[in-house]
């Protein structure tokens, strides 16, 4: 098993292999998990750091979770409350932060690169939790290993993405998860929520959801943000619904075994309808929840196991 | 008198657009000969520099650079930034109102004189906010600012959004025959953008603004210039698609010209690569295809001024997040090497280089300099058009080192540079 990064930043530097890599580990703790006795040493004596610039409790929770299960030592900082609303650089903070020797940074950040750009300034392994528009892999990763238990591989499938694409990290990472994996992929949604030239990742564009469902193995419902719901980007929140709202009716136009993703938190009612959502034969959302979890593990382990190699002799001071 | 008899040297001619060897004779701070009556004419005494082939040419003049001072010295002050001009072979730097306090009144036009004859070995002439405070609301007292030696009016990247105050700005303007230097970007379409849109932006996740901001906002401009019939530069044009409106606006006989900057026309949106703040400019890098079409309009004389847009940044302001970081690069001592890649790939000669960054910009702004003729002011460079470097940021005498061409591999270096017949770098 082979995993030659020093960074989890994106899914666009990940070969094939690292991805299989990251979810085969993944499963393993997903059974892990499932067990009476979910703690593991692979972290024992790390020191994990989430920095979160950016509101999230979901997210948030599921990387602390993935870290104490692992035996590190887990320390939560609400960035957005704190001294960077003072003024201090998000350079300064990360080299503050370094001199107390973390092991691992989790970081989310309101602004594409900023991730990127603090793990250039730091010693340890970088995890990026979201950052702008940009990417979101664990949330791609988690997504990836939902529908591999579901589908039983990660190949060939059809798989919508709807909704508000442009302002998406989560679209992002999937699109370029997926494409790796040569699926077939579909964005559907109003051209105002569309990233300029987006035909050019290798992907379908429609703002037809009966066209873009047709066939489809899996659909990946994304969410709409409140403030892009009154005017500036669609007309109002019901028109939405009503074109891109994921219905039973609509989803009839997918496969019958067609999958229902999210990835939380949802709008019931704007883009998803409450019975699709809850519909347990269909959505997998609450295993999503589940293998987010899992996914955080493995890819915390994989990075931690490269930096044992690199501090290799300078351990055992203490011990 | 004083005599110095620049002998075996390539002249590079941007009036004649000829570049031959030949010898030129100055006395007294002015060109007085050239080719064999310079031989001629050169007196006993004269001192003797031999150009070895080396490049002579008009120093050049850059519009729309940006100095410290006053408020942001740190950044750079006028000494620094005359060093760094000497240095890249600018004799002339026209400076931008764009400071932390606006130069947007007759006392601080006075101040910024001050700092520079007290400071500045090459020349400094200094450019006035159009509207007080570069707010876009009152205009600013264009007459006295002339009368104390604005030799033009611009808010520079802060497009004046209210039209009927830009209307009336550029009519009171016309009266006095002042010029004014626009940034055409359309204000709705650029806000919070800081990338240009395409498949890289959308990669990237950037916020981004399409090329058509651009000719919108030329488009707007240009129908005021029908209206007001002001003198009118558009600071720089970057995309293709505004390129037929200023072409059509010319052939019209409107008072126009064009300026873009010595980055668009070497780097493309690409280089921002893993979010390099270095190469965050305003307007955005554009398409290889904007780019490219830049290149020929410069060639073709569409485009009539390169300028460095100088612009110097603090690390502070620059280690911050894409979106969050300052825009802008210095480019004082790296337009002449930059802008010989232009001419080693072919797409530029000489003699159409400095053209656009010495002939046109003296021209447009009514000074004697910017050209080798008898009269003309001895503002020469001397450099080595082939001389290759790798560029490191350190060695820049800008107190800023914020340039996108760090570490990049360069040729063409500036060996000496003279301001009225004086050496001021070499």
């Amino acid at each position: 098993m082979s995993f030659a990064h020093r960074h989890l930043l994106g899914i666009e530097p990940l070969s094939q292999s690292d991805i299989i890599t990251i979810l085969d580990l993944a499963d393993k703790y997903a059974a892990f998990n499932r067990s009476r006795h979910k703690h593991s040493d692979a972290l024992a004596g790390r020191t994990q750091i989430n920095m979160f610039f950016e509101n999230s409790t979901r997210t948030q929770a599921s990387f602390e979770l993935a870290g104490k299960r692992l035996g590190a030592d887990v320390m939560s900082m609400a960035m957005a409350a704190s001294s960077i609303k003072k003024g201090e650089t998000l350079v300064d903070t990360a080299l503050t932060l370094n001199a107390m020797h973390p092991d691992l940074l989790v970081v989310r950040h309101p602004h594409s690169g900023a991730v990127d750009l603090l793990s250039q300034k730091v010693n340890c392994a970088v995890l990026n939790a979201g950052d702008g528009r940009h990417e979101h892999p664990t949330q791609a990763l988690l997504d990836a290993l939902t529908i591999r238990r579901a589908k039983g591989r990660l190949h060939r499938l059809t798989v919508a993405i709807c909704g508000d694409i442009a302002h998406s990290r989560v679209a992002r990472s999937n699109i370029m998860l997926l494409g790796k994996m040569e699926n077939r992929i579909r964005l559907v949604g109003p051209p105002t929520l569309m990233p300029a030239r987006v035909s050019e990742f290798g992907v379908e564009v429609t703002s037809d959801m009966r066209e873009g469902l047709e066939g489809a193995d899996v659909v990946m419902m994304l969410r709409l943000q409140k403030e892009r719901m009154d005017g500036g980007f669609i007309p109002s929140e019901r028109e939405y619904y009503h074109r891109f709202g994921l219905t039973a009716e609509k989803l009839a136009h997918a496969k019958p075994d067609a999958i229902v993703m999210h990835p939380g938190p949802m709008n019931r009612g704007v883009e998803i309808d409450g019975d699709v959502a809850d519909d347990v034969t269909r959505s997998v959302i609450q295993e999503q929840v589940e293998m987010g979890v899992a996914v955080r593990m493995a890819a915390m382990d994989l990075l931690a196991r490269n930096l044992e190699e690199r501090t290799d002799g300078e351990e055992g001071v203490l011990v | 008198m004083t005599q110095t008899l620049f002998e075996n040297a390539k002249l590079i001619d941007p009036e004649a657009q000829t570049e031959a060897i030949g010898d030129l004779l100055v006395t007294d701070g002015l060109i007085t000969a050239l080719g064999e009556t310079a031989t001629q004419e050169a007196g006993e005494r004269a001192e003797r520099v031999d150009c070895k082939g080396l490049c002579l040419a008009p120093g050049i003049v850059d519009i729309g650079v940006k100095v410290g001072e006053p408020g942001e010295r740190h950044k750079e002050s006028y000494a620094s930034a005359a060093a760094a001009a000497a240095a890249g072979g600018v004799t002339t730097m026209v400076i931008r109102p764009d400071t932390a306090l606006t130069i947007d009144t007759p006392e601080a036009l006075e101040f910024v004189k001050r700092r520079a004859n007290e400071d500045s070995a090459v020349n400094v002439l200094p450019l006035a906010a159009l509207t007080k405070g570069r707010q876009g609301r009152e205009m600013t007292e264009i007459g006295f600012l002339m009368d104390a030696g604005a030799v033009g009016f611009s808010d520079c990247d802060a497009v004046v959004t209210d039209t009927k105050v830009f209307q009336r700005a550029l009519t009171y303007a016309q009266s006095l025959g002042a010029l004014v230097i626009g940034h055409p970007q359309e204000p709705g379409l650029t806000e919070g953008a800081c990338a240009t849109s395409g498949k890289f932006a959308s990669l990237r996740g950037l916020p981004a603004v399409s090329p058509m901001a651009e000719r919108m906002g030329l488009d707007r401009d240009i129908a005021l210039l029908e209206m007001t019939g002001a003198r009118y530069h558009a600071d720089q044009i970057t995309t293709a698609r505004a390129l037929p409106a200023l072409e059509r606006a010319k052939r019209n006989g409107l008072s126009i010209t064009a300026g873009t900057s010595i980055h668009h026309l070497t780097l493309n949106e690409l280089d921002v690569s893993d979010y390099r703040t270095f190469f965050k400019l305003k307007p955005p890098l554009r398409s290889e295809d904007d780019r490219m079409a830049t290149v020929e309009a410069v060639a073709s004389g569409l485009i009539d001024i390169i300028s460095s847009m100088h612009t110097p940044q603090d690390e502070e302001s620059k280690r911050l997040p894409f979106e969050e970081a300052a825009a802008g690069a210095v480019a004082l001592e790296t337009l002449l090497p930059a802008a010989m890649r232009l001419v080693h790939v072919g797409a530029l000669t000489l003699a159409q280089l400095f053209r656009a960054v010495s002939l046109n910009p003296a021209n447009l702004l009514g000074l004697p300099s910017g050209r080798l003729s008898p009269g003309a002011p001895a503002d020469l460079m001397l450099f080595d058009p082939d001389k290759p470097f790798m560029l490191d940021r350190s060695t820049l005498h800008s107190k800023s080192k914020n340039t996108p061409f760090d570490g990049a591999r360069l040729q063409g270096k500036v060996r000496a540079t003279y301001v009225d017949g004086r050496k001021v770098f070499g």
